[in-house]
């Protein structure tokens, strides 16, 4: 028999993360676009919008929309308050480190993971993973958009999860 | 293979549990409350035995071979296939071909019969279907030009009759609908709409995932054309399903899949196929869930179908009359219970369906939350999710309240006032 019985809600959704869901930050619009993504996690139907003001290779801005879960607008709310001021290489190495930590590994040296912290305990209830992962996975989409020149990506939990 | 069934005593779901052994189990120290039917339902302890007991006593491949075990194991096949055929009075046995699910049913048409559709031909589905009457037809359209039709759903989640008619033409060469919304829970008028597919030459399908495991279903009083439907959400095991047909259009079909089973005579060159069903049923099929459906059957039976569906009309009606009470919800589909199947969607505008389902889980209670293999349906309700409570015939009103009283405590938890 599979039974958690450490599984506690509150592991999950902690004071931070419900402060995060409550009032979402980022999502006022941007005065200048520079790359969009959206996402989409098939597993559940939730979807995000990433948009990114850059400056050279540094977010100055980031908008997120959607519709999403408690984790996934929590998540995405964290995201948009520390990402700006960040290269593209650092979010997308804060991208990773999370990536890292939601699938059970310690994160790596040095990462400042902040409010995502609060986070961790989300890795107990597997199928929900995704649902924290779903704003930083479209956040890569959109660094990589941006790099290869266009605006503009397309991305699914599902793509970025099996490419590992 | 005796399956011996401990009688029901009148119809108490109660007792009903006591023989579904995982009904016994307990869920992060609360009982399992499972209102997740309409995904699968939970197998009665005669299913279990009957699986194990063919294993045990008579597991052999089928149709080819003389000895004793051999024949057992084709008998319990063949006598899975003659008992559903019983069940939804399918004009022949020879009309019934084991797949593993509805699904696979589903694109056993669309890729065979759908292979003698042309550009310009129609396929008329609808805005409520499941990804499985979706995607099988989207495939036959990339592949062949074929033009996809959807009927609308009207406000209060029901078809569009009146665009229904205006939608179907000499055009239309199939119209495949659910018998019931997985979503929504919408009962559609199949018989009404088998009659006027067939005024304009088209065939009909029905998706009858959801209607055959909870209400009375007779093939030929539906005027059907091809049914399908999946074991697993019918008490029965996982791993089986059936395309129900009638026999002279199985007979018109090309296989889709070649193998063993479905020759007759192979040359290295050359092969011609076995008579229907079995020349849709290329390799060794899965016997041993084939073989204890009819034990999951017999407990359907001993309920009677009639039963089931009261039964389930009634809590459905108390579902809604509960859910509406709360005053916070919104519950998508028919008013009206008796438009509806055994199921209820609903939306609580302030938590999303994951995190209530979450809440739920921790009290033990299994609801299923998301888009339900339904997005083009999401997308017309303008919802990402939904969560859902399907019953089925071991749930009653203890169960409704107990989930009432849990999307109480879910908006406590997430502290929101209970209007
Ligand atoms: C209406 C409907 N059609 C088709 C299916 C597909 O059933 P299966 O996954 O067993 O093939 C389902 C199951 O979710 C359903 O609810």
């Amino acid at each position: 028999m599979v039974d958690r019985p450490d599984v506690a809600l509150d592991d999950l959704y902690r004071e931070v993360v419900m402060d995060h869901h409550r009032r979402p930050r980022g999502r006022a619009p941007l005065g200048r676009v520079d790359a969009t993504a959206h996402g989409f996690n098939p597993v559940c139907g939730d979807e995000v919008v990433i948009a990114l003001a850059l400056d050279g290779d540094r977010v100055t801005g980031v908008q997120v929309q959607g519709r999403g879960c408690a984790i996934c607008t929590a998540s995405g709310s964290m995201m948009a308050e520390m990402i700006p001021g960040h290269t593209a290489a650092e979010a997308e190495a804060t991208a990773e480190a999370f990536r890292a930590v939601m699938h059970g590994a310690p994160a790596p040296a040095g990462a400042e993971l902040g409010d995502l912290e609060a986070l961790e305990g989300v890795r107990k209830f597997a199928v929900r993973v995704k649902c924290a992962m779903l704003p930083w996975v479209t956040l890569n989409d959109a660094l990589k958009a941006w790099r290869g020149g266009s605006t503009e990506a397309t991305s699914t939990t599902e793509a970025q999860e099996a490419e590992r | 293979m005796a399956v011996t069934a401990s009688p029901v005593v009148g119809f108490d779901p109660r007792a009903l549990r006591a023989r579904f052994p995982i009904l016994g189990r307990q869920v992060h120290g609360h009982p399992l409350v499972y209102l997740d039917n309409a995904a699968t339902t939970q197998k009665p302890d005669t299913v279990l035995a009957a699986l194990a007991s063919y294993y045990t006593t008579s597991n052999a491949n089928v149709h080819r071979g003389v000895h004793t075990l051999a024949e057992e194991a084709t008998a319990l096949y063949e006598r899975c296939r003659a008992r559903v055929a019983g069940f939804v009075n399918a004009p022949d046995e020879r009309g019934v071909v084991i797949v593993r699910n509805a699904t696979e049913a589903i694109n056993l048409v669309a890729r065979s019969w759908g292979a003698t559709l042309a550009h310009g031909d129609e396929v008329l589905l609808s805005e409520m279907e499941h990804h499985s009457n979706l995607v099988p037809w989207i495939m036959l359209a990339r592949e062949r030009g074929v033009t996809l039709r959807h009927v609308p759903i009207t406000a209060d989640g029901r078809l569009d009759m009146g665009a229904f008619a205006l939608l179907l033409s000499p055009r239309t060469r199939i119209v495949s609908l659910t018998a019931m919304s997985n979503v929504l829970g919408t009962i559609n008028p199949i018989a009404e709409i088998a009659a006027a597919a067939h005024r304009v030459g088209a065939v009909m399908v029905v998706d009858g995932a959801q209607s055959v495991p909870h209400m009375p279903v007779d093939f030929q009083a539906l005027g059907a054309d091809f049914l399908a439907f999946s074991a697993h959400k019918m008490y029965g095991p996982t791993g089986v399903g059936f395309l129900v047909a009638k026999p002279e259009l199985l007979e018109r079909m090309e296989p889709v899949a070649g193998g063993g089973e479905m020759i007759r005579e192979v040359r290295l060159d050359s092969a011609t196929w076995n008579d229907i069903p079995h020349k849709f049923e290329a390799g060794t099929p899965n016997i041993a869930d084939a073989a204890a459906f009819p034990a999951a059957l017999d407990l359907l039976d001993e309920v009677g179908m009639p039963a089931v569906r009261a039964h389930e009309r009634d809590l459905v009606g108390y579902a809604l009359e509960r859910l509406r009470s709360l005053g916070w919800l919104q519950i998508h589909g028919p008013a009206e219970a008796d438009a509806r199947g055994g199921l209820v969607s609903f939306v609580d505008p302030e938590i999303h369906p994951h995190d209530l389902a979450q809440v739920l889980d921790t009290r033990g209670i299994a609801v299923r939350a998301g888009h339900h293999c339904a997005q083009p349906l999401m997308r017309r309700l303008d919802v990402a999710a939904t969560a859902r409570a399907s019953f089925g015939i071991y749930n009653d009103r203890d169960d409704v309240d107990a989930l009432v009283d849990g999307l109480a405590a879910a908006r406590n938890y997430f502290g929101l006032a209970n209007k």
